[in-house]
């Protein structure tokens, strides 16, 4: 990732700001409480979403289904920083970020499943799940929707004088939706307090970045608004921490909005009817062998002995019962009742 | 115990498939995400990765293999401390459970082919009642509208309203005149010209319990906004499984102006009256517009409130109350009569209130009902009307295939078809865009001889 943060790190941030780019902070030297906690919060998530995958070629999870893997780091380390009260809202690919907000992976795993005990009670699936309780905002399938009204949380935090941030996440893709920039316009003109995390994993659905994006860096893409603007290494939970610190005290100082777009990448395909032709194994498997974000946190922890093998090992183990858990949970939770067909259209 | 690796569905409609490739051979160790074979779908070849972490200790479906059910055992892996031994014989087979669980799984979708029946609206209450001696104060739609804002301004701070224009240039058609000045910029937001981004900006909003009023200059307009409208609006509630929706009121003028020809003159009363998880009101008279705006301000769900503007400077009498609030969902009877029923909303009751006069002088007693609310539609008191006249005319501005008359027709032959004496007609504007010359304009819209003639043919008054 060295190549791609290109920003000089000795210009000062105001300068930069005003082309809508500063440099990335330095990444965040972890404790070893923090490094145990990023190693244990991403690993759910990768084991989480391959139960999903298993769960979902024996036809228990239908329709779409989005997975998270090889993106970790990046809602891992963005959530380390939020407080009581922030809101976190993101597409279809939501499952990690909704484990990463606190939400129980049983009720998010019985959802999938389309069960009476998953978050929304089986009505709706994969990528529409919300919780008030945990300030998590769904989980939406409209490409860029979620940014207008990941706005309108913002809006409200200001509305209200609360000092609370809104968090919204979006692709590559979704960062070339009208709506994105009618909502950045908007944020700046206001000076709301939204975070814009840009999940850049380098394909829209099955088209490359290069084949899709006329200004490559994202990083730039608020720039005729003064939003100001981070390239982060989204693979190294430590720098996303440190990058999310940053535009969380940028906007509870009302500063306004600020973009983070995190350079990251997936394993699997778009969804799971996707066998991701439109890049070879080569380019995934250097991804996985070298930038692994849970290899590079567990090298870290076992380099600098912050704890063994076996450690780990017994996390690991804990991890796969609380999934193994939970897809035993989504597959005996009943159907919901046929009288909920009409419940919850209006109050 | 040996793990089952199980042939994958790899699409949402897959239910069989080839097995291409294996990548691994008995004996190999395998981790999560190795790829162990390659399988072709109807759509394409897909790599299968490994869930577990063991050793391949059976290849139970040779590769080569075609038309292999979802669910079928292809492989079994052993995990640390196993050996090929401890594959059960029974394993070697493809494992019956998919097979039942598909069973079940039609079965389930033999029930429901009964879905339960649709629950019946709840019983919606009067028109409150007007005290004796209350003054009656002859009001325009447009300060009728603003005084609700305005009431429910002050009663909550949560509502605000936002749109274009609607601060500081006091209102593109001077509904919001006056709001700035009493309730400060911070509840009342001028937005830029972007209807997708604010509509979504305000759903955001009430998501957090917040009580947004959008307006829309007008609703044509908001067809850039009708994803933010429909998707997220209409349907939070039901996908978040009652955790949360969005309270807030889409207000602004709709249909027909005079001579803005195609782009701006549309009614959108069906369109959205299409949708479950929407309220759809859409007012005649001053009165109703400033009790059922208060009502969809205080209503917990999305409303979208369709105004005119050629009515925001028609006058009618509304109660001097302090608190006037009428019922979402409940129609009014304009004037009750024995002969034909003539249904109608909005703007659409000005064709009508003038047919069914000119019928009177005609020996032709209509019942005039104001629908007032489309969504939820106030169908008892259009039955029990038709029951007692036996005949049906609708009115309305908006174009006519899937319009709101053929909705309410529909409805009617269904539920009172043994009381019809005639077909039902319904009046619409006519099937064209709006032209701009004003002849043609006054040709697309609906007339009040129109209304007139249909009512005509269904009481056979030649």
């Amino acid at each position: 990732m060295a190549a791609r943060t290109r920003k000089s790190a000795s210009k000062k941030a105001d300068e930069h700001a005003l082309l809508g780019s500063i440099p990335a902070p330095a990444p965040a030297k972890f404790s070893k409480d923090e490094e145990l906690k990023a190693y244990r919060d991403m690993l759910l998530i990768r084991r989480f979403e391959e139960k999903a995958g298993q769960l979902y070629g024996m036809g228990q999870i239908g329709g779409f289904c989005h997975l998270y893997i090889g993106q970790e780091a990046v809602v891992t380390g963005i959530q380390m920083n939020m407080e009581d009260g922030d809101q976190m809202i993101t597409a279809y690919r939501d499952h990690g970020h909704m484990l990463a907000m606190g939400m129980e992976s049983r009720g998010v795993m019985a959802e999938l499943t389309g069960r009476i005990d998953g978050y929304s009670r089986g009505k709706g699936g994969s990528m529409h799940m919300f919780s008030r309780e945990k300030n998590f905002y769904g989980g939406h399938g409209i490409v860029g929707a979620q940014v207008s009204l990941g706005t309108g949380l913002a809006f409200a935090n200001k509305y209200r004088d609360n000092g609370n941030v809104s968090v919204s996440f979006c692709g590559d893709g979704a960062a070339n939706q009208g709506q994105v920039y009618e909502s950045f316009n908007m944020a700046a003109l206001w000076k709301l307090p939204a975070i814009y995390v840009i999940e850049n994993n380098r394909y829209a659905m099955g088209t490359s970045t290069k084949r899709h994006a006329a200004q490559l860096d994202f990083s730039m893409r608020g720039v005729s608004f003064g939003i100001p603007g981070i390239q982060v290494d989204g693979m190294d939970v430590r720098a996303v921490k440190s990058a999310s610190e940053y535009a969380l005290d940028h906007c509870k100082k009302g500063d306004g909005p600020i973009i983070l777009e995190m350079m990251t990448y997936r394993y699997r395909g778009h969804s799971m009817s996707d066998p991701a032709k439109y890049r070879t194994k080569d380019e995934v498997q250097k991804m996985r062998s070298e930038q692994d974000p849970i290899e590079q946190v567990k090298q870290r922890i076992l380099g600098e002995k912050m704890a063994s093998e076996d450690d780990l090992k017994v996390i690991d183990k804990e991890i796969r019962e609380i999934v193994v858990d939970a897809a035993d949970f989504a597959q005996n939770s009943p159907e919901p009742d046929a009288s909920e067909l009409y419940t919850d259209i209006l109050l | 115990m040996p793990i089952d690796i199980l042939m994958p569905a790899l699409s949402p409609t897959m239910e069989e498939g080839n097995l291409a490739k294996w990548t691994v051979k008995e004996g190999d160790k395998v981790g999560p995400g190795d790829v162990i074979a390659e399988i072709e779908t109807d759509k394409a070849t897909m790599e299968v990765e490994a869930v577990d972490e063991g050793t391949i200790g059976k290849i139970v479906v040779e590769e080569g293999t075609e038309n292999v059910k979802v669910n079928a055992v292809i492989a079994v892996l052993l995990e640390e401390g196993e050996s090929a031994d401890d594959i059960g014989s029974e394993k070697s087979s493809p494992k019956e459970e998919p097979s039942e669980a598909k069973a079940e799984k039609s079965g389930d979708e033999s029930k429901s082919a009964s879905a339960p029946a649709e629950p019946i609206a709840v019983d919606v209450a009067s028109d409150p009642d007007i005290p004796e001696g209350t003054k009656m104060v002859s009001t325009t739609v447009r300060v009728a509208l603003r005084d609700a804002m305005a009431e429910e301004m002050r009663a909550n701070d949560d509502v605000f309203v936002m749109g274009e224009e609607v601060a500081e240039y006091q209102g593109a058609y001077k509904v919001t005149q006056g709001l700035l000045d009493e309730f400060g910029a911070r509840r009342v937001v001028d937005t830029p010209i972007t209807e997708h981004g604010f509509a979504g900006v305000g759903v955001g909003a009430a998501m957090t319990g917040l009580r947004p009023i959008v307006e829309f200059m007008t609703f044509n307009f908001a067809m850039q906004a009708i994803d933010q409208i429909i998707n997220s609006a209409a349907k939070t509630l039901y996908m978040s499984g009652g955790q949360m929706g969005a309270p807030m009121v889409f207000r602004g003028p709709n249909g027909a102006a005079a001579r803005v020809a195609a782009q701006h003159s549309q009614c959108y009363a069906a369109w959205y009256s299409h949708v479950p998880g929407l309220k759809v009101v859409m007012p005649y008279t001053a009165a109703d517009a400033k009790g059922l705006l208060k009502a969809a301000i205080r209503d917990p769900n999305p409303v979208i409130f369709l105004e005119n503007e050629v009515l925001y400077g028609q006058s009618f009498d509304v109660p001097d109350m302090d608190d006037f609030v009428l019922p979402i969902g409940k129609a009014r009877i304009h004037k009750s009569g024995s002969d034909c029923t003539v249904v109608s909303f909005g703007i659409g009751m000005s064709y009508a209130i003038k047919a069914v006069d000119a019928l009177a002088e005609q020996g032709i007693d209509c019942e005039l009902i104001d629908l007032r609310t489309i969504r939820p539609m106030d169908m008892p008191a259009i039955l029990e009307s038709v029951k007692k006249t036996g005949r049906l005319v609708t009115v309305e501005e908006g174009f006519p295939q899937s319009s709101v008359g053929d909705f309410i027709a529909n409805k009617v032959q269904r539920e009172a078809f043994d009381y019809l004496d005639a077909p039902v007609i319904s009046i619409c504007g006519k099937d064209v865009p709006m032209p701009y010359a004003a002849n043609l304009e006054k040709l697309a819209l609906p007339n009040v001889d129109e209304v007139i003639d249909a009512v005509k043919a269904v009481t056979y008054a030649g």
